[in-house]
């Protein structure tokens, strides 16, 4: 049985947050270049230029990349063979509570979604647990701006309106976003499982390297097909128009009912941000 | 076509813009968003004067991250417009002569920029660091508890702007992206 601190946890955490608001991922950061190059739209590339030098200023200027400095998504993969000395939920909030604090990183939680006082700390942390085999601690911070957020969807389609059904609902989703969630944007898709399971997917799928497809061919073929559909919408960066709308996209799936077909897209921004580390 | 502008600015200042022109802002700008519209709306509501002259003036819907000892301010890129349509028909109607932020906005606050000769700019969205190195000075002029949506009085110099809404009904998030597929049709059109 190994042991963790609820002191090493906040500090992971805390440090996390940090991070992921300042540094993007490599595979983020490679596809907004991969998209500069092959933007033929003027304003389009013009504007992705753009969105670069704020990648350059942020890291310069040690400043967020964005000022949604996001609800603190952390997620925790806890090795059975792994004790937490302390309390574990506590540990999670007291990191965000230091990261957002001693980051500079905006505070954005309302205690009550309709009294709406801010708690002034951005806690609570959004946490999702999950037990795996072994003796490690992995956590991620995934930052998470509510600009593309709200342009997030969710429909319980049929099981006749099959792959083309989740196709069509999933550009739809994109068509009616517009410019508002900050285009380019990532996608996290969700197929399958119940009404809740199915939102928890599209969630995770954010958490997947951009340049990762699918481990099932079928599924990688999809990825690949609905990010061309999207791609020639022209919706553009920022919605200005041109070609790049997405810089990319991850299915994730699970079992679901006879009767059921849930479809569930989280979308995210070209700051899609997540920090990792092990303990 | 790039514009330098400097706030306050009037109907005939923003008359030749046009949806998808490019602006240099300089001046004075009035951070507000959602919260901070809810209380000027109430102020409206009871009579009382806004917390800035909304004549000729700028607003910024932002809700920037603290800035550290030293700075002017932190990261500051715009927050998504549509959630102040409510409220940014009656601004328009009392002077408010712009509006910057990101994202559609409806056809209430349409008709009331070109009922008042106004115009709506995007900033950047998610370019945070980027749009903050414009500012040059920070005043917090009222409702402090509103922490990052309080209101704050910005000076900005050459600060990045792209025309959306112009006076005269165009709209950039129509035009730009059927502009765009218009060529993309024309390029992919059978050779005769």
């Amino acid at each position: 049985m190994k042991t963790i601190s609820a002191a090493a946890l906040t500090e992971t955490v805390a440090q996390l947050c940090v991070q992921a608001n300042t540094h993007l991922p490599p595979d983020v950061v490679s596809a907004l270049e991969r998209a500069r190059r092959s933007e033929p739209w003027p304003l389009a590339r013009e504007t992705l230029d753009l969105l670069w030098d704020n990648l350059e200023l942020a890291e310069q200027k040690n400043l967020p990349i964005c000022q949604d400095t996001g609800m603190a998504c952390v997620f925790v993969e806890l090795g059975q063979e792994v004790r937490i000395e302390g309390n574990f939920e506590e540990a999670v909030h007291e990191g965000v509570r230091r990261g957002y604090g001693e980051g500079y990183l905006r505070k954005s939680i309302v205690a009550d979604p309709l009294r709406r006082a801010n708690t002034g700390d951005n806690t609570p942390a959004a946490i999702t647990l999950r037990l795996v085999p072994g003796d490690q601690c992995t956590v991620t911070v995934a930052p998470k701006g509510f600009g593309s957020e709200n342009m997030s969807r969710l429909g319980m389609l049929k099981p006749a309106d099959g792959v083309e059904g989740v196709k069509k609902f999933v550009v739809e989703t994109v068509r009616l976003a517009g410019s508002n969630p900050c285009p380019p944007t990532v996608l996290g898709i969700g197929i399958g499982g119940s009404f809740d399971k199915v939102a928890a997917l599209a969630k995770h799928a954010l958490l997947r390297p951009l340049d990762t497809p699918h481990p099932d061919p079928f599924y990688a073929s999809l990825e690949q097909e609905l990010l061309e559909e999207i791609n020639a919408l022209g919706v553009g960066p920022q919605g200005f128009g041109g070609k790049t709308t997405c810089l990319g996209l991850a299915i994730e799936t699970a079992p679901t009912h006879v009767a059921g077909l849930p479809v569930a897209v989280n979308v995210s921004c070209h700051v899609t941000r997540r920090a990792t580390a092990q303990l | 076509m790039q514009y330098r502008l400097t706030t306050p600015v009037t109907r005939e200042d923003l008359a030749s813009l046009r949806a998808g022109d490019t602006v240099l802002l300089s001046g004075t700008v009035y951070t507000a968003r959602d919260a901070a519209h809810q209380r000027m709306m109430d102020l409206l509501d009871r009579g009382e004067p806004l917390p800035f002259p909304a004549d000729g003036a700028a607003v910024y819907y932002v809700g920037p991250t603290p800035e550290r000892p030293g700075e002017v301010i932190g990261s500051a890129g715009p927050t998504t417009s549509g959630r102040m349509d409510a409220y940014s028909p009656r601004l328009l109607d009392l002077g408010l002569k712009i509006m910057i932020g990101k994202g559609k906005r409806s056809q209430a606050v349409k008709d009331a920029v070109v009922r008042n000769g106004a115009v709506y700019l995007a900033a950047l969205g998610g370019a945070g660091a980027l749009m903050a190195s414009s500012v040059k000075s920070l005043e917090m002029i009222c409702w402090e508890d509103l922490g990052c949506e309080a209101v704050r009085r910005l000076e900005v110099e050459d600060f990045p702007l792209t025309v959306i809404l112009d006076a005269h009904g165009g709209d950039l998030y129509e035009s730009g992206p059927a502009a765009y597929l218009e060529t993309v049709q024309k390029a992919s059109a059978p050779l005769r």
